[in-house]
């Protein structure tokens, strides 16, 4: 809402604060300005011309010489290229070192060997948005009033010097989308009373009634409809202190009759609508709902096909309106238009919203039918748009309102209490400082000792509950005049839940290990969703996506990560680590919440060790990888629990993948990525990891106690095995672990050999086993009597040798 | 025998004295002072001396012995220190070349953002809360006093998935929800973090994902003044003791009265400055009184139980403490970007000067 300090002064007055210091204290108790205006500010040396003369510039095709008198005794010659200049016109003249809109300077000039003393102005040029300036002038210079007095100061005289505030308002303050709702408000925060226009109207003798009917289909759709006639008028352009005003409030005039709708519009928030009434083409009015495939053109000459859901005006058999949004082209106001039928309405929102939104049209009338407006307006702006109209166009306007009304207004009354009042704010206010407050709100209301019983105006309301009333008085009392309290009901404990804080660990840990934290979309694309996921899912797509990146929801945390590091690599950032932890969402059924769950995932590039000059330089591999998962586990107390086996996984190197399992519970892999999968995302040599986080950190662990240090010697001995190449480690070390009993404290692979020293098809592996009696020293025949087991099970159950 | 006592001192001291390593000097100790040496062999011979000589040649060799004896050890501390010299010279290394590299990697900033949040708040007695990104609309909107029709929750704003089902659009259907586990009885005190996505053109200010935090509190007697009170301890730990806030009424459906909390901008201490387009204030968060259709639908009775709630977005708050100009720095995951925000970002005042209220109430103490 563009609001004209000058414009607002006529209904409050507010001498006493400038511009800014109202702005300051509009945003502090209640509504937000964004900012003030002043269009002339930086304007200066422009006055009203009398074009005296104005002949064709004898070296151009378009331009024109004037001799232009501003009030400085010998007229001026001006160089002017507007279509529209003529002799006879009152026009802006920016003189010589004049400054105009954008702070163009002006200076004297000589134009295709023509002198020109300065400019003739478009209202664009002095900073007006094309949009809003009268269509007539929209290409050309602006012409003044007749009765403009040369000379002196254009800028004053199209109001330029004016401020105009720019309120940002929330749904709930739409009682300030008028003139009057902004009086009001300004009027509470200041003290001060309003002063509301005084409306009167000559009796003409005609009844309206005699001229139309008024009818309504479906009253929840229109509780109330008026319908004013005004015959004689002769439509014109508005007067210039009504076209400033429409202007600065950003609306476009057109002329008199419409002017003055948008006008009572801006005053009073009440939408209106003039028809021409010999356009009509009959004599009632039948306000309902539209036909299926019924068709209208409205004032933008647009066709628009309706539907059941949408209200229209018509005149008993076609619509000459789409209510409360447009009127129609049919019956549209012309400079031939003589009688006008003026509409006054209530509407519903959501039946106005409806049609706003099929339509695409979100017009100064339907977004405040939309919002809402105060039903007690709608007869007072009808009659104070025809005092005006036939003030300025020379109507007469007819006797009576032709009226259907079903609307039933419920007084509303809230009833509060100061001990509450103070209960709820922490405040100490005083009887007498809550009926202020009251009375600034110029909110009617009865005292009964403590108790308030206020009645709430019409015109507010957003205003339904005490807590409303709590919020009134707070604010014109002032937010921050409350007192500062901490709350001081019973203590809780707080903290995080051992969920929380292990996946503060998981972040730690990993960042330790110079994994840096990512976050990435939730939303992935159709492809990208079906990768290396730990679990199956039918997609979740969004209804309307805004694009094909971001329209179903990941299963996997990879595909935006392998995004990332590709990204990366583009920018030369060759080395990557990162990983994240984050929601997948599983389909359990349409229309019903998928299940989510939180996932760790990671991705690693390039150099782990980069230490070149003392040439330390270690590549990311599978085991670097592991290894941090390995120390996670460990920190996480699950590490005994944990096994690793080699596996394929869609997207994952078949070689260099393994599953990880905790309880012997699947809960993720680690693994190199696929060199198809690579070639997809643009990456080379990336390893990764993906694990569900819940099962990971859900799984039940003892608390941490503390081991006695031995007190004993341990006695070590190594072994070479050798083996098929395909046996594993892991299956050599689980046999170890099995023969070795309660004696074997620790199984340490510390070499593994493949080449011409063994057989073809044969590896060797290499393990330091470490035997430890806690309660005594072991002697050497007892620990050869369990390594002996060892190796004997070794034999049979891998067909392990000793290598020699 | 004399002659011969001070012929071997004069010969022993000159070798001692030539002696270039530890292994000549100790030729020379064996060589003079051992068993079968040169001293005692004249100390064997003393049996043909008079009574009067014997203690005479007694004490000089004695004497020798000793100063070879003295002259040895400072001999060989000095070769000894020459050695250590010699081999620290050799071991000097270039101090200025860098270190091995440690390994480390960061906290996003936007979880640096949500911790240091939460953690203040934890240390105010709340809990953490979360719930899930895939909301319906009841608990998005209808429970928050958002009905089907109200203008606030345009679809054109929200990803739906199914007319019931849609992406969350704020983190507060989480205070829903954990009002509804709490069946009508306070006290309530949780922080809730978490990703929140609108339909939004992805641009330097708009992101369709971002982070929410909120917070709230329901309890009997919660008063405007508790947040009041709460917000600007939240505003002075996050940002420094040195902000002012200030609040302006605002709407929210599900807050009443509701608040916006602006702090004086850091950048020109409330001069004005194109950060804060003049005002010198910058805006940080919207807050208010739970709405009592709020309360009542998650079962807490109105006039019983009062409650507080905040919301404030941890990327606005990541942009203004560390200066980051676009919002999708946030979700692009440049290493040289995530790996600025390694170092511990620690408030420069050190003092905990909260203002007094809040030290009366013994919530918060001196650190």
């Amino acid at each position: 809402m563009l609001v004209s300090y000058k414009w607002l002064g006529s209904y409050v007055d507010v001498s006493d604060v400038t511009p800014e210091e109202l702005a300051e204290k509009i945003t502090r108790t209640g509504i937000e300005v964004e900012g003030i205006e002043q269009k002339g500010a930086t304007m200066k040396n422009i006055v009203v011309g009398h074009v005296l003369t104005c002949i064709d510039h004898p070296n151009s095709d378009h331009l024109h010489l004037c001799q232009v008198d501003i009030g400085e005794g010998e007229p001026v010659q001006i160089i002017c290229g507007a279509p529209n200049v003529a002799a006879g016109q009152k026009v802006i003249v920016a003189k010589p070192g004049a400054r105009i809109g954008g702070n163009v300077k002006i200076k004297k000039g000589k134009i295709r060997g023509e002198i020109s003393n300065g400019m003739i102005c478009s209202l664009q040029e002095l900073g007006i948005e094309g949009k809003v300036v009268p269509k007539e002038y929209a290409d050309g210079i602006y012409v003044l009033p007749e009765d403009a007095k040369v000379g002196s100061d254009a800028l004053a005289l199209l109001n330029m010097d004016d401020s105009v505030l720019e309120l940002s308002l929330t749904p709930n303050r739409a009682d300030c989308m008028s003139m009057i709702g902004v009086a009001y408000e300004t009027a509470a925060i200041l003290g001060k009373k309003v002063k509301l226009p005084k409306i009167t109207l000559a009796p003409s003798g005609e009844k309206a009634s005699d001229y139309i009917s008024v009818k309504v289909d479906t009253p929840e759709d229109a509780p109330l409809y008026t319908a004013k006639v005004i015959k004689n008028v002769k439509i014109g352009p508005s007067p210039l202190w009504l076209q400033t005003k429409l202007m600065a409030a950003g609306i476009r005039p057109h002329n008199n009759v419409v002017d003055v709708t948008n006008f009572i519009l801006l005053e009073y928030g009440q939408p209106l609508h003039a028809f021409d009434y010999n356009r009509l083409g009959s004599k009632e009015i039948l306000v309902r709902r539209a036909k299926v495939g019924e068709k209208i053109i409205t004032l933008d000459d647009a066709e628009r096909t309706l539907t059941s859901e949408h209200l229209v005006i018509t005149n008993g058999q076609e619509p000459v309106a789409l209510a409360g949004v447009m009127g129609g082209a049919n019956s549209e106001v012309t400079n031939d238009t003589s009688t006008i039928l003026l509409e006054s309405a209530y509407f519903d929102s959501h039946v106005i919203r409806k049609a706003s939104k099929d339509h695409g049209l979100r017009s100064e009338a339907s977004s405040r039918y939309e919002k809402g407006i105060d039903p007690l307006r709608v007869r007072e702006a009808s009659e104070r748009a025809c005092a005006l109209i036939a003030e300025i166009a020379g109507g007469e306007v007819l006797d009576g309102m032709v009226v259907h009304e079903t609307l039933n207004i419920e007084p509303v009354t809230v009833t509060i209490e100061r001990a509450k009042v103070n209960q709820f704010l922490g405040t100490n206010l005083s009887v007498e400082t809550v009926a202020n407050i009251l009375a600034r709100l110029q909110f009617p209301y009865k005292q009964d000792g403590d108790a308030f019983v206020v009645d709430i105006p019409s015109r507010r309301w957003d205003i339904t509950i005490k807590e409303d009333l709590y919020e009134e008085i707070a604010r014109l009392y002032g937010y921050d005049n409350i007192p500062k309290t901490l709350p001081d009901g019973a203590q809780t404990a707080g903290g995080l839940t051992p969920y929380q804080k292990k996946r503060r660990i998981v972040r730690e840990i990993l960042e330790g290990a110079g994994l840096n934290q990512a976050v990435t979309y939730s939303l992935t694309s159709e492809e990208k969703f079906a990768h290396f996921t730990l679990e199956k899912s039918a997609p979740i797509k969004l209804a309307m996506p805004m694009s094909e990146e971001h329209a179903i929801l990941r299963l996997s945390l990879l595909p935006h990560l392998l995004d990332a590091v590709a990204y990366n690599k583009a920018r030369k950032n060759d080395h990557v680590a990162l990983f994240e932890t984050g929601a997948v969402f599983i389909s359990q059924g349409e229309n019903i919440q998928p299940k989510e769950r939180e996932h760790l995932a990671g991705v690693m590039t390039g150099l782990y060790v980069n230490h070149p000059w003392q040439g330390e330089k270690r590549v990311v591999d599978f085991y670097v990888v592991k290894g941090i998962l390995e120390a996670l586990f460990e920190k996480l107390q699950v590490h005994s629990r944990i096994r690793y086996e080699k596996a394929n996984i869609d997207g994952m190197h078949p070689g260099q993948t393994a599953t990880i399992l905790l309880n012997d519970e699947t809960i993720g892999f680690v693994g190199k990525i696929h060199p198809n999968m690579e070639k997809q995302y643009d990456v080379k040599n990336v390893f990764a990891f993906e694990l569900d986080l819940e099962q990971l950190l859900n799984t039940e662990t003892a608390p941490l106690a503390y081991e006695a240090i031995p007190r004993f010697p341990s006695i070590s001995r190594d072994i070479a095995l050798i083996v098929d190449k395909e046996k594993s480690a892991g299956e050599l070390e689980q046999i170890i672990t099995e023969a070795g009993g309660k004696l074997l404290k620790e199984v340490k692979v510390f070499d593994v050999y493949q080449g011409d020293k063994v057989e073809a098809g044969k590896k060797s592996v290499a393990f330091t086993l470490t035997y430890l009696d806690p309660e005594r020293t072991l002697t050497d025949d007892e620990v050869t009597k369990v390594h002996e087991k060892v190796l004997a099970a070794l034999h049979e159950k891998a067909g392990a040798e000793l290598r020699k | 025998m004399k002659e011969r006592l001070q012929e071997l001192r004069q010969e022993a001291l000159k070798k001692i004295s030539q002696a270039t390593d530890l292994k000549q000097l100790n030729d020379v100790r064996v060589a003079y002072l051992g068993k079968k040496g040169p001293i005692t062999e004249v100390l064997r011979g003393m049996g043909s001396l008079s009574a009067e000589e014997r203690p005479v040649i007694g004490a000089l060799a004695n004497e020798v012995r000793e100063e070879i004896s003295t002259q040895l050890e400072a001999k060989k501390a000095e070769l000894e220190e020459e050695a250590i010299q010699k081999k620290l010279a050799e071991e000097s290394i270039d101090v200025t070349l860098p270190g091995r590299p440690v390994n480390h990697g960061s906290h996003h900033p936007l979880t640096k953002v949500i911790q240091e949040i939460e953690d203040l708040f934890i240390g105010l007695g709340y809990s953490i809360a979360e719930g899930p990104e895939v909301e319906t609309d009841y608990y998005n909107f209808e429970a928050l006093n958002l009905p089907k029709d109200h203008p606030a929750r345009d679809m054109q704003d929200s990803f739906y998935i199914t007319e019931e089902i849609l992406l969350r659009t704020q983190t507060s259907p989480v205070q829903a929800r954990t009002m509804e586990k709490f069946k009508g009885k306070g006290p309530i005190k949780i922080i809730c973090p978490g990703k929140v996505y609108r339909r939004d053109n992805d641009d330097a200010t708009h992101s369709h994902q971002f982070m929410q935090i909120e917070g709230l509190v329901v309890d009997e007697n919660i008063r405007m003044s508790d947040l009041v009170g709460t917000l600007e301890i939240f505003a002075k730990k996050i940002f420094g003791e040195e902000r002012e806030i200030r609040l302006r009424p605002s709407f929210f459906p599900f807050t009443e009265p509701s608040v916006e909390m602006d702090i004086t901008c850091k950048i020109c201490s409330g001069e004005g400055c194109p950060v804060c387009k003049g005002t010198g204030w910058i805006e940080i968060l919207g807050a208010g009184m739970v709405h009592p259709n709020v309360l009542r639908m998650s079962g807490f009775d109105p006039e019983k139980y009062t409650g507080f709630a905040f919301g404030m977005g941890p990327e606005r708050i990541a942009m203004l403490k560390y200066g980051v100009d676009d919002i999708r720095n946030f979700y692009i995951n440049d290493v040289r970007f995530l790996k600025q925000f390694f170092a511990a970002d620690i408030p420069v005042s050190t003092e905990s000067s909260t203002n007094a209220v809040f030290e009366q109430s013994g919530i918060l103490g001196s650190e």
